[in-house]
């Protein structure tokens, strides 16, 4: 498409980019904020001077952070439980998928099986009765209450097995000709051709743990299990001093709790942060081909 | 012909044994909180256990809707969804229009990173930003309308605000994420479409009028239909984290309101019959959008 730029045209196209320049930048302004605060002194920040670049340059209140206990020991719970939940996570969804993608003539059970997934989206217990089937099981205020609940990511098998339906039958076809068996296909054939879907969804799945503090709250009875989230939960938001020993509040108010609370809440952004711009072109191929269909 | 069906059966034999794992943890950890909606029909003591408790029909039911606050609660989850429904789709179809008329790669790909990125931070991080941008005696944002000469306005705190301040970051966070399905769509309209237009004499207002919008029109009808689902979910992570006794007048939702009542007061009877009301009418809408997309927009899920 070739056009002759009008004068309205080129003005038009000026203001797009600079609006969308800005927009960008607003969305990301409250974070650098936030940064530059967690950098600077304490003194700079509970007067006021700090915008986006910090002001006293300083790591102490990193260095408080990474030395509280707390926060160390529920870094540790949520590594643990990205660690398991996530290929726990991966494993399912692509063990649901792949059955499901078959058309209900070879695998006439699918349907049932399919809206028996699907109906946990559309109906739920609620939180009491969870909260009640995850004490029954036995798995509370272990990492298994973060973890089991939350197993099957239906909406990741869905994105999953609208991939799995849009791959070539014939190569299916001629796995099944060459003699391989269902385990065979999705090993060999299925997986390695969905490498991209693959990325997005374990994406999801990463930052679903991550991000995930609910659970925490409510199925650990102790605080020392808390995962990372949860912990942030208590200091960033809540302010729970009841959480901390006397001799704790005294260390926290030494250090001034504005910039104690920013170095938290960056560092508990900070893998996403690093890990997002590396995998954020293969999500947007990811979703699109699960999620619209023509 | 036996041969043959045993063959077939054992043929899908591991399909099932793939799904197996799977749906034994649905099983437990979905369908087992559904057995135990029974107790929204029970003076329910934990002690006692389900069949110990005491069966008293409709009374928790009955209970909830008398409750002096329960139909405020209600009013502010329908609002505030329906507010967030509204902006969540109008702002995305704009920010796809706009990115769309890009022709620099570089940039296009730039904006879209920066504008997905807070979909990915939870709302504890991102609350424990706005609470820490908002607040009336430090803050970033009163400092700035200092300037101009407007008196700190408490955000978080004030009734007239709390509503806005939900939505306002709500599209903050989620805008960029919607943006992606949009600009999928635009990219499959029919490039031929637009060089009929052009011989036609419009201009790139008038494409965009009479062909980029129609082409996304199945898009936003589906979507706008899909998100009626969510007419009783107001979003608990967000207002969990963001609210405080001063706002309950306006920002209270039946979420947080079912964590208030069952975890925090031991009401679990009670808090389970909101929880099936809400369960209940969210079926009810979900289905009547499901219907409506394959109605109007041809789509299934799966």
């Amino acid at each position: 498409m070739v056009e002759p730029y009008s004068l309205s045209r080129k003005l038009f196209v000026g203001c797009n980019y600079t609006v969308l320049a800005l927009i960008s930048i607003f969305c990301i302004l409250p974070l650098l904020h936030v940064f530059a605060v967690s950098l600077s002194s304490s003194q700079a920040a509970a007067a006021g001077y700090v915008k986006l670049w910090p002001v006293d340059f300083t790591m102490k209140n990193y260095e408080f952070v990474a030395g509280k206990s707390e926060f160390t020991r529920s870094l540790l719970v949520t590594l643990k439980r990205v660690g398991i939940g996530v290929p726990l996570n991966m494993l399912l969804t692509v063990l649901i998928a792949y059955p499901l993608s078959k058309d209900s003539l070879h695998f006439r059970p699918r349907t049932a099986y399919a809206w028996v997934f699907v109906v946990t989206i559309l109906f739920s217990g609620g939180l009491i009765p969870l909260y009640m089937a995850v004490k029954y099981t036995m798995i509370m205020d272990t990492i298994w209450a973060l973890i089991l609940p939350s197993a099957v990511p239906v909406f990741n098998v869905i994105l999953m097995l609208n991939f799995f339906r849009n791959l070539p039958k014939e190569l299916e076809e001629a796995a099944f000709i060459d003699g391989a068996g269902h385990w065979t296909t999705l090993w060999k054939i299925y997986i390695p051709l969905s490498m991209a879907s693959l990325a997005t969804v374990t994406l999801f799945a990463t930052v679903g743990h991550w991000n995930s503090w609910f659970d925490g709250m409510i199925f650990m009875n102790s605080p020392t299990h808390y995962p990372l989230q949860s912990y942030l939960q208590t200091v960033v938001i809540n302010q729970d001093f009841s959480l901390f020993t006397s001799g704790r509040i005294k260390d926290f108010s030494n250090i001034n709790d504005q910039t104690a609370k920013s170095a938290q809440i960056f560092l508990g952004a900070l893998p996403i942060l690093l890990v997002y711009p590396f995998l954020q072109r293969f999500f947007i191929k990811g979703v699109v081909l699960g999620s619209v269909k023509e | 012909m036996e041969r043959r069906l045993s063959y077939k059966k054992y043929r899908n034999l591991p399909l099932h044994l793939m799904i197996l794992p799977g749906l034994l943890l649905v099983l437990i950890y979905c369908y087992g909180p559904m057995f135990g909606l029974v107790i929204s029909f029970q003076k329910f003591i934990p002690a006692r256990g389900i069949g110990g408790s005491e069966w008293i029909g409709w009374e928790n039911f009955r209970y909830v809707f008398e409750l002096p606050g329960f139909t405020k609660v209600l009013w502010n989850t329908i609002f505030i969804s329906f507010m967030k429904l509204f902006a969540n789709l109008l702002v995305p179809i704009v920010m796809a229009l706009l990115l769309n008329e890009v022709r620099k790669e570089a940039f296009k790909r730039g904006v879209q990173t920066l504008i997905y990125l807070p979909h990915f931070l939870s709302w504890i991080i991102l609350g424990g930003v706005l609470i820490d941008i908002l607040s009336p005696s430090q803050g970033i944002v009163n400092e700035i309308l200092a300037w101009v000469g407007i008196k700190p306005i408490y955000f978080l705190g004030s009734n007239a605000w709390f509503r806005y301040v939900l939505v306002g970051s709500d599209v903050w966070k989620e805008f960029g994420f919607n943006t992606i399905v949009y600009l999928a769509a635009l990219t499959g309209i029919n490039p031929s479409l637009y060089e009929a237009s052009i011989v036609d004499g419009a201009n790139r207002w008038k494409q965009t009028m009479h062909v980029t919008l129609p082409g996304i029109v199945p898009i936003i009808v589906l979507l706008s239909v899909l998100s009626l689902g969510n007419v009783l979910n107001a979003g608990f992570d967000q207002v969990f984290n963001l609210y405080s006794a001063q706002v309950y007048e306006t920002g209270d939702i039946l979420d947080t309101f079912v964590y208030r009542i069952g975890l925090l007061e031991a009401q679990y009877g009670v808090a389970t019959a909101i929880g099936f009301f809400q369960s209940v009418v969210t079926l009810a809408f979900i289905s009547l959008s499901y219907y409506l997309a394959y109605r109007f927009a041809n789509y299934r899920i799966f």
